[in-house]
């Protein structure tokens, strides 16, 4: 089998969730300058409620493709008010304060939300019931899965839908206006409140997908869950420059690949002494480097000129 | 017969922290009329535009515009009111198109073909927007982008048009350029408050004039009047 053709198959699959979950920091920052580190905590509630209505639906004997679906519009909806209400409640009355107000406020609703998960879900990992049978495929050696074809494809949907919105739309317009010049955007008319709001809400949204994504491939979820996986996605962002859509996508595939080519290599390179189970390392040494050597990112601007 | 004046600003004050940058100001613009705010450097001039366009609050007074007070008003209600700011600086939005920028000035309307009719007005004043319609607006020179922050505005369809030192950092036949847009505009009937250093351009193209300084308005008369006055002639026309 072919080691690194199976390990850029699994990074891209892996790099297109980090990418959708990458979105949400950026777009965030882009806009208002904040880092939202509870939006890791919006894609594990994406999964752990997606799992619950899944679960039920199935247990009341829907078809699995409507149980799926309406798992997929809950989550989506449940993360839409939790972004919303996130920033409405946590950010909005700390605009104006200094930087490290709500960035500690930021991961102050992490724990906040991981602890109320806990409260629901309890602190068991959950299986997340089996909506698609799994059927592999093999290219040159390597392995892949429909589901792994789904998540790709799903994400790069999404991505094209979020990427439409902003360039093609007039919302998306002003949010980019609003990032650029958030006080002349205000003069044009632009209700800033309501564009900080619409990137909280469409972030959700894809931070929800990116859950559900997470649920179907690695079929067990956890309340802690979006610790990690935000972590990773924030360097993600990093990566790609942070305030910068294409630099989020970017970043997220990138660091997938990492990754997972430096899990299937660790162990050849270093004689054994450490194993796969140390991929983790990888996206922190990525995060030191980007900060140390090109802090703006791959895409980013040197300037405090965002998205 | 006068017609009532379209902003009435009575006693405004504007602070920041304990600096007191406008120490309150009463002043008149009456409909179609070009006013020229003129001062040195830190007078309060933009202060005070900042007051009116409230992306500040003042510490006390009041402006009302149309007969309605608008000192509670959010900024972003502003445009709707029908007051378009160009501001200091220019504030074009750099990683917008040109034509993007100017879309953003119309961003309250819906009247579509209204508006494709005022790009064609605005690119008929400035054709070199035309020109770059697709170019990005931070490639701009500084002239071209005060073009473009002055084409903004007039996307809106303002009432009253708030121009904050048009001329800042431009050469000299930019300048001229700029003057002779915005005497145009006026000539089709727009109202419009002037802030300018360049106190002889400013007075030449209006019909009355303010004098400001340290924060209080010291001198009011008819800009022809202001033009010969020794003492505006000494201070701000460098004779
Ligand atoms: N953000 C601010 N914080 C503190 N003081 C300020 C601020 N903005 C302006 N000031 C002060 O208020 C006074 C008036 O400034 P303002 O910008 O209104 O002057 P101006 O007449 O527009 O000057 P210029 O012609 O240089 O643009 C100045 O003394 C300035 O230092
Ligand atoms: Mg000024």
């Amino acid at each position: 089998m072919d080691i690194f053709l199976q390990q850029v198959i699994n990074g891209l699959v892996q790099g297109a969730i980090y990418a959708m979950v990458a979105l949400g920091y950026t777009m965030v920052y882009g806009i208002m300058g904040l880092i939202n580190f509870a939006h890791g905590e919006v894609v594990m509630i994406g999964t752990l409620v997606t799992i619950t209505v899944v679960t039920f639906l199935l247990k009341a004997g829907f078809p699995v493709w409507l149980a799926g679906g309406m798992g997929i519009v809950a989550a989506a909806s449940v993360c839409m008010v939790l972004g919303w209400s996130l920033e409405r409640v946590a950010y909005r009355p700390l605009r104006g304060a200094p930087r490290l107000t709500p960035l500690i406020t930021a991961i102050g609703m992490s724990i906040v939300l991981q602890n109320l998960a806990m409260m629901i879900w309890g602190r068991n990992y959950m299986t997340f019931p089996s909506l698609i049978e799994k059927t592999q495929f093999e290219i040159g050696g390597a392995a892949f899965t429909n589901v792994q074809v789904l998540i790709v494809l799903v994400a790069g949907l999404s991505m094209g839908g979020l990427l439409l919105l902003v360039y093609r739309t007039k919302l998306g317009m002003a949010m980019r206006a609003t990032a650029q010049n958030p006080g002349v955007a205000g003069l044009m008319g632009v209700n800033a409140n309501r564009v900080i709001s619409s990137a909280f809400v469409i972030g959700s949204v894809l931070g929800a997908l990116a859950g559900v994504m997470v649920g179907v491939y690695y079929e067990i979820a956890h309340y802690q869950m979006g610790f990690m996986l935000g972590l990773k996605a924030f360097t993600a962002a990093v990566l790609g420059g942070i305030g910068n859509l294409a630099g989020a996508m970017a970043g997220g595939i990138l660091l997938g690949l990492i990754e997972a080519l430096g899990a299937g290599y660790i162990g050849d390179l270093t004689g054994g002494f450490l194993g796969s189970h140390y991929q983790d390392i990888f996206a922190f040494v990525v995060l030191i480097f980007v900060l140390m050597f090109r802090p703006s990112g791959l895409f980013g601007e040197k300037t405090g000129d965002r998205a | 017969m006068v017609a009532e004046p379209l902003l009435i600003v009575e006693g405004l004050r504007v602070a920041y922290g304990g600096i007191q940058a406008v120490r309150g100001i009463t002043f008149h613009i009456n409909p179609g009329e070009m006013v020229a705010l003129i001062g040195a450097n830190g007078a309060g001039k933009t202060s005070t535009l900042k007051a009116l366009s409230r992306m500040l609050d003042p510490v006390g007074g009041s402006i009302r515009y149309q007969g309605q007070e608008i000192v509670k008003l959010p900024p972003h209600r502003l445009v709707r009111e029908g007051i378009a700011l160009v501001p200091e600086g220019r504030g074009v939005f750099p990683r917008l198109t040109i034509a993007e920028n100017l879309a953003m000035g119309a961003f309250t309307r819906d009247d579509k073909a209204d508006i494709a009719a005022d790009l064609e007005h605005v690119y008929g004043l400035f054709p070199r927007l035309k020109e770059r319609e697709k170019q990005l607006a931070g490639t701009l020179s500084g002239g071209e982008q005060q073009m473009l922050a002055i084409g903004r505005a007039l996307m809106s369809r303002p009432k009253l048009l708030l121009l904050d030192e048009p001329s800042m950092g431009l050469a000299p036949i930019m300048v001229q350029k700029i003057f002779e847009v915005i005497r145009m505009v006026a000539a089709e009937g727009m109202t419009i408050l002037l802030i300018e250093q360049n106190a002889r351009l400013a007075l030449e193209s209006s019909q009355r004039g303010y004098v400001m300084e340290s924060g209080e308005i010291t001198l009011t008369d008819e800009a022809s009047s202001l033009l010969h006055n020794p003492k505006v002639r000494e201070a701000y026309l460098g004779e």
